[in-house]
């Protein structure tokens, strides 16, 4: 098993969003099922993993000396309006399903802070958008997903039949199940591609907890950004539904469906590595602060602009400069929602530079034993990998959320160490019960597989 | 896997009695690690080294026999090694001081001082290298010497052992250039460790903890070279610029 020394045709360093912890994999672009079946069948000893628009942040989507393949040209995109149902390839992203579907009058069930993602990483994951404590995850809503598992077999899969188990092991299942060749799920039919936002700013965090607590309810969407710069963990509330064909003005209701967003712009490849620092962040979250309104309703916003606001700067995740970032994302019962708090002062104290800070309530969670909601208080912050202390916080800070019964978010993960997830997913054992039928070679892995012992 | 904070779960140490190369693996954060081999002759130095990382709440230390002038049987330990499971960090910290004069008197000495701290060097290195290739990720640290920046008449052939073994480095580390895998060549002056006991002093003399620290902060920059202490290197670029006759004259 000799190898060539210098880099190979075909071989690329991958990392996750974070642009942390780079490993070199043979990628591989597929462009049918036959093509991803053959490509499993013959993988070498390090396996085989999809990577997906790799937008997690961490070690998720990549995996070292191994083959990755790139199902990005498996993206047929159909729509069934009668039945509300779309049948997508894994490779297609959700912004190409969206500019399918909402000029069609529908929506996806499910959508994160950024449209740059697959059909196949968002089961993969399954990721969770401001409508969680409404329509859950969006492994909720897949009818069917079609999977070629670790013996390069084809597998159709859906929740409600024998497969039901293989089926949910798949959802959250971070790629270690085999590959998604394609998904049929539903849809959240629309009269509008616009929203209507109630924005609410609120001068600290109890008060910005408390809010949530009793407003949530009243909307199909809601998050929170919170100052981490002001120690009184002051925030904005926004909140919204899709807009009706009658809450838009007549100029808006001559393009009720539009939808057509563009990447606005693209960060320079090089920032200056201090251009994130303390005062800078400082600035931009009191300006941010401030440009909110102190209460204002019914406001008519665009899809990009309440769902993306980031996918208008293409490769933001540069501004963190060649050291790259990560992002600490917990979930904690409503019993400890103290712990928000003490996460938020201990990441101050050690002068975390984060302005995309997010507070949300999640809904309950679903059987998938791998997946990350579930009811209780999410927070997700942006850091820098290299600044001083993190490492000693975020330990002490895993450990307040396992002992409070809560747990992190594998597609942002990129350091806790394999105790606390096996202590935090306490049914990994079932999982990979089923995951071994799955994939009884053990051919799918990647890096966070092996950092986790998953 | 090293984590997004560049903690490592796995260190090799070649050379696992190595003062400098313990405190090395001590330096780097113990909460992430949980796989540390010790490659060395067997001795009761390596079963107390052993003894020791694990009493400091290190997880998963072991050792394993190693012999730098066995060439023919250092493929088989790297592959048993490394089939076992990923290596984040390999530290190649090996090597004898050797006794000068009597190597001028028996060159059979001079080959063995060689032998160990080149030819063995560069057979594990090679070995390494071509799994962190395969693994896709991974650092080879390489301990060089400054004593291979400029050749003294006091440890020319120890020197001269070292300025071949940096020369690997440094190559192997541009041939490996974009894969993942990453060489850091290490050039400590005077180390106060069992290798220099009983020896006066050079100036900018350091403990060997200080030399591992310097290395875990330049694997967390990516570095390719690093002096230990860091002022050693305007020290050396000073030296190399100077005459034959008046370098010649030096003390030491
Ligand atoms: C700006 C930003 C905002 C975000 N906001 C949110 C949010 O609000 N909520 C949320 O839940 N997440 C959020 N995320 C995370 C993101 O939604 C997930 O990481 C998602 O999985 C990324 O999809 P991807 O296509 O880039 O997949 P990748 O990151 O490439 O892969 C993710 C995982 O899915 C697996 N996978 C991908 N495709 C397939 C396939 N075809 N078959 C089998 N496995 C596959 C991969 O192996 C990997 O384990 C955000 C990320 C960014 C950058
Ligand atoms: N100390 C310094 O001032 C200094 C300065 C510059 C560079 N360095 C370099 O740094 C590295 C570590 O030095 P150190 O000070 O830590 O030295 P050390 O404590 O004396 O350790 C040297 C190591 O080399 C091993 N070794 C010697 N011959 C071997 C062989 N034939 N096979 C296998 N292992 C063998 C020894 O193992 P045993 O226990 O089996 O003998 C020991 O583990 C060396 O490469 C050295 O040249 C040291």
């Amino acid at each position: 098993m000799t190898q060539e020394l210098s880099l190979q045709q075909g071989e690329q360093l991958l990392t996750g969003w974070g642009r942390t912890a780079p490993s070199l994999a043979q990628v591989v672009p597929c462009t049918s099922t036959a093509e991803v079946q053959e490509a499993v069948r013959t993988a070498g000893p390090r396996g085989v993993l999809v990577r997906g628009l790799g937008r997690s942040y961490g070690d998720a989507a990549q995996s070292g000396g191994a083959r990755v393949l790139d199902l990005q040209s498996i993206n047929s995109i159909d729509y069934d309006a009668e039945a509300g149902l779309v049948t997508a390839g894994a490779g297609a992203s959700l912004d190409a399903v969206m500019r399918t579907i909402v000029p069609l009058g529908a929506f996806v069930p499910v959508t994160p802070g950024t449209r740059m993602i697959t059909v196949g990483g968002a089961i993969g994951a399954d990721v969770h958008g401001k409508n969680h404590h409404v329509d859950g995850t969006f492994g909720a809503h897949v009818r069917q997903l079609s999977l070629v598992d670790g013996n390069g077999e084809l597998r159709e899969l859906n929740p409600d039949d024998s497969t039901s188990a293989q089926f949910w092991t798949t959802i959250g299942g971070m790629g270690l199940t085999g590959a998604m060749t394609s998904a049929c799920f539903d849809v959240i039919p629309i009269e509008t591609s616009r929203m209507s936002v109630d924005t609410k700013r609120v001068d600290d965090l109890e008060e910005v907890m408390a809010h949530m607590v009793t407003g949530d309810s009243r909307y199909r969407y809601t998050v929170a950004w919170i100052d981490t710069v002001s120690a009184s963990g002051r925030g904005i509330i926004t909140s919204g539904d899709h807009a009706s064909l009658d809450q838009l003005s007549d100029k808006q209701r001559s393009t009720a469906l539009a939808f057509a967003p563009k990447a606005l712009a693209s960060a320079p490849n090089l920032f200056p590595p201090g251009l994130l620092n303390k005062l800078t962040v400082k600035a931009f979250n009191e300006a941010w602060f401030r440009r909110a309104p102190l209460d204002r309703a019914d406001e008519i916003q665009s899809i990009g602009a309440f769902f993306h606001p980031l996918d208008g700067v293409q490769n933001w995740n540069r501004v963190y400069g060649p050291g790259g970032f990560l992002q600490y994302q917990f979930v904690v019962p409503d019993s400890a929602s103290e712990l928000v708090r003490v996460a938020l002062d201990r990441l101050r104290g050690i002068s975390a530079p984060s302005f995309l800070t997010v507070l949300k309530r999640f809904g309950e969670a679903n059987p998938a034993p791998l997946s990350f909601p579930k009811t209780g208080w999410t927070l997700a912050a942006d850091v820098p990998a290299g600044l001083p202390g993190l490492g000693t916080v975020l330990d002490e800070l895993d450990d307040l959320v396992a002992d409070a019964g809560g747990r992190l978010y594998l597609a942002k993960d990129s350091r806790q160490s394999p105790q606390m997830f096996a202590r935090t997913y306490p049914r990994l054992g079932e999982w990979q019960k089923i995951r071994d039928e799955l994939d009884p070679r053990g051919v799918f892995t990647s890096d966070l597989a092996r950092r986790l012992s998953i | 896997m090293n984590d997004a904070l560049g903690e490592p779960q796995a260190i090799l140490v070649f050379g696992g009695t190595s003062e400098i190369a313990l405190a090395t693996v001590r330096a780097f954060p113990r909460e992430r690690l949980r796989r540390v081999i010790l490659a060395a002759r067997p001795s009761a130095g390596r079963d107390a080294a052993v003894a020791a990382l694990t009493a400091d709440g290190i997880a998963g230390v072991c050792a394993v026999d190693f012999q730098a002038q066995a060439t023919s049987e250092h493929g088989a330990l790297v592959d048993a090694i490394f089939d076992a499971g990923d290596i984040d960090v390999t530290l190649l910290a090996f090597g004898v001081l050797g006794d000068q004069l009597a190597e001028e008197a028996s060159p059979d000495l001079a080959v063995e001082v060689a032998t160990t701290n080149y030819t063995g060097a560069l057979s594990v290195g090679l070995h390494v290298a071509q799994r962190l290739r395969s693994q896709g990720h991974g650092t080879l640290v390489v301990f060089s010497s400054v004593a291979g920046d400029r050749a003294r008449r006091s440890n020319y052939i120890y020197g001269s052992t070292k300025a071949g073994l940096d020369a690997f480095g440094q190559g192997l580390g541009d041939a490996l250039h974009g894969t993942g895998a990453k060489v850091l060549v290490v050039r400590p002056g005077f180390v106060r460790t069992k290798m220099t006991a009983g020896m006066a002093e050079a100036p900018l003399s350091v403990d060997p903890e200080a030399v591992g620290e310097l290395v875990v902060k330049a694997l967390r920059k990516g570095r390719e070279t690093v002096y230990a202490p860091g002022p050693l290197r305007f020290l050396m670029a000073g030296l190399k610029t100077l005459p034959r006759p008046v370098f010649r004259k030096l003390p030491r």
